[in-house]
């Protein structure tokens, strides 16, 4: 069966982010005259506008910031799920992703420690999700 | 010193439609009949008007030709709910700079007879492959932060929604007018969880249009002047990937929004008589309040028990019933009732002796505005 969720929209910007995550690796754009991380990426640095920039893979763990369930889909791919975990992920260097949280989620709290989990949803795209460290 | 802006322009005028579901008819129409019922209000004839804002209209264009207008001076807002305080204060601007005298300022939503649903394929963003979509889901996110942070309770935000509804119920025309209880919000199905369907903003047609003046013309007409008094502004774009959300519930920002609004009309937080907050989703409630100043930070939760917000409680906040009970204008019909609230007569939903009424929005955009009596 052909998968149902919405895709990534091609975007120069981000091939990185999705070709990293094919790889197994959490990348961010990270500026190479300031040293500032960002997400979602852009095509100068917000700190310092320099349009030198590079990807990194994330360093220290990304921790929990809030977390919610879907009971509604707005799409129908997710009608089946619900309800449907999502996450606010804050990455090491402080960009924020928003994304799933998998796994047990019993032991959510703000500040928890996660690990990055790849999820090959199509051959050509593998979504970045959080599980509980 | 008198800040050089506090008390130049007034609301003159104010016009609603009725609120609900018109498929029959389109933004213009409403927009238009929004602007017949704020000229009769205020006695203006539309010849006096000489400047024009107008947000979620396709068309600036079209809608100063249907109206007959030629203005002196415009501005077009997109269709955000966070404009609504931007245009009154740009009309405000405007008028102190000389480049209009009397500005309509027209509002109109489609939402509900158009099926618009706020997420999914309609408002498209990076984390759709996530399912994470539709501004009350940022409001979800945060609100489960304030959860966490400072032990606030949905029991607690239910007192926003019970109290809003009550309002509504003593509002000509509101939309949702049956009371509920604190049980009914408990226990009303999850949007987002954790917030419920009561904690969402309502989807309904319908159109406002204020008419704002230069002050030393103010009392030429049919209603008692509204004084502009003073406003701030602060944005927050910095995360603006996730949408309608700020890790931090825009609490800076709506403070010195408030302290501007404060300073420029010369008045203290204790000479508030009631607060109209945007209420897209009832967490904001919570955020605006410890964002200007009315509670500690961390306690709107303890702060809304018991019925401070409702009428005749300490605070009384959007006494229409807001967006989440009376009519989702996007913060244009709060700006309204404060106007109306001002004026008086409102019935059981009179704010006792009313002098001075805030208005805030604490969203990327945050403003506040501050009107008093004429
Ligand atoms: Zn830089």
């Amino acid at each position: 069966m052909s998968y149902a969720k919405p895709l990534p929209k091609p975007d120069p910007l981000m091939a990185p982010f999705w070709d990293g995550a094919r790889a197994g690796r959490l990348l961010v754009q990270t500026c190479r005259a300031c040293n500032d991380a960002h997400f979602p990426p852009g095509p100068v640095c917000p700190a310092c506008l320099s349009p030198d920039q590079e990807w990194k893979e994330t360093a220290g763990p990304p921790t929990l910031q809030s977390w919610v369930r879907f009971h509604r889909a707005y799409w129908d791919g997710f009608r089946d799920d619900r309800p449907y975990p999502v996450c606010l992920v804050q990455l090491a260097e402080g960009p924020l992703l928003v994304s799933n949280l998998v796994g047990d989620a019993a032991g959510a709290r703000l500040g928890a420690e996660l690990r990055v989990v790849f999820d090959a949803v199509t051959p050509e795209v593998t979504l970045p999700k959080f599980a509980l460290a | 010193m008198t800040h050089p802006l506090r008390n130049q322009a007034a609301v003159i005028g104010v016009g609603t439609t009725a609120y609900g579901n018109f498929p029959h008819t389109d933004e213009y129409g409403l927009a238009a009949e929004a602007f017949r019922n704020a000229l009769a209000d205020g006695g203006i004839a539309k010849h006096q008007i000489d400047g024009l804002v107008t947000c979620r209209i396709p068309s600036y264009v079209r809608m100063g030709e249907i109206l007959g207008l030629d203005p002196a001076w415009s501005l077009t807002l997109p269709p955000h709910g966070r404009m609504s305080g931007i245009g009154i204060i740009e009309a405000a601007l405007a008028i102190a700079a000389g480049q209009a005298s009397t500005v309509a300022l027209l509002y109109a939503n489609i939402g509900r007879s158009r099926r618009v649903n706020y997420g999914g394929e309609e408002s498209p963003n990076i984390w759709d492959p996530w399912g994470f979509t539709s501004p009350g889901a940022a409001h979800a996110l945060m609100f489960r932060r304030h959860m966490e942070l400072y032990g606030t309770t949905t029991r607690q935000l239910a007192e926003v929604s019970v109290a809003f509804r009550r309002h509504a119920g003593l509002t000509p025309g509101a939309v949702m007018r049956t009371p509920i209880t604190i049980e009914d919000h408990e226990t009303a199905r999850f949007i987002t969880e954790p917030l419920r369907l009561l904690d969402y903003c309502l989807i309904n047609d319908g159109a406002v249009c204020l008419i704002v003046t230069k002050a030393d013309r103010a009392r030429d007409h049919a209603q008692p002047p509204v004084m502009v008094s003073g406003f701030g502004a602060r944005d927050r774009f910095r995360s603006a990937s996730i949408p309608n959300f700020d890790l931090e519930f825009w609490h800076d920002a709506v403070a010195e929004a408030g302290r501007q609004a404060r300073e420029m009309a010369g008045v203290d937080r204790t000479d508030i008589d009631a607060l109209m907050a945007y209420d897209n989703f009832s967490p904001t409630v919570l955020f605006s309040l410890e964002g200007l100043g009315f509670c500690p930070r961390g306690e709107a939760g303890r702060f809304v028990e018991g019925g401070t917000i409702g009428l005749g409680g300490a605070l009384p906040m959007n006494t229409d019933g807001g967006h989440l009970s009376n009519s989702y204008m996007q913060g244009w019909a709060l700006n309204v009732e404060a106007v109306r609230q001002l004026r008086g007569g409102n019935g059981a939903r009179q704010v006792k002796d009313a002098r001075v009424i805030q208005y805030v929005q604490a969203t990327p955009c945050t403003r506040s505005i501050i009107y008093t009596r004429g």
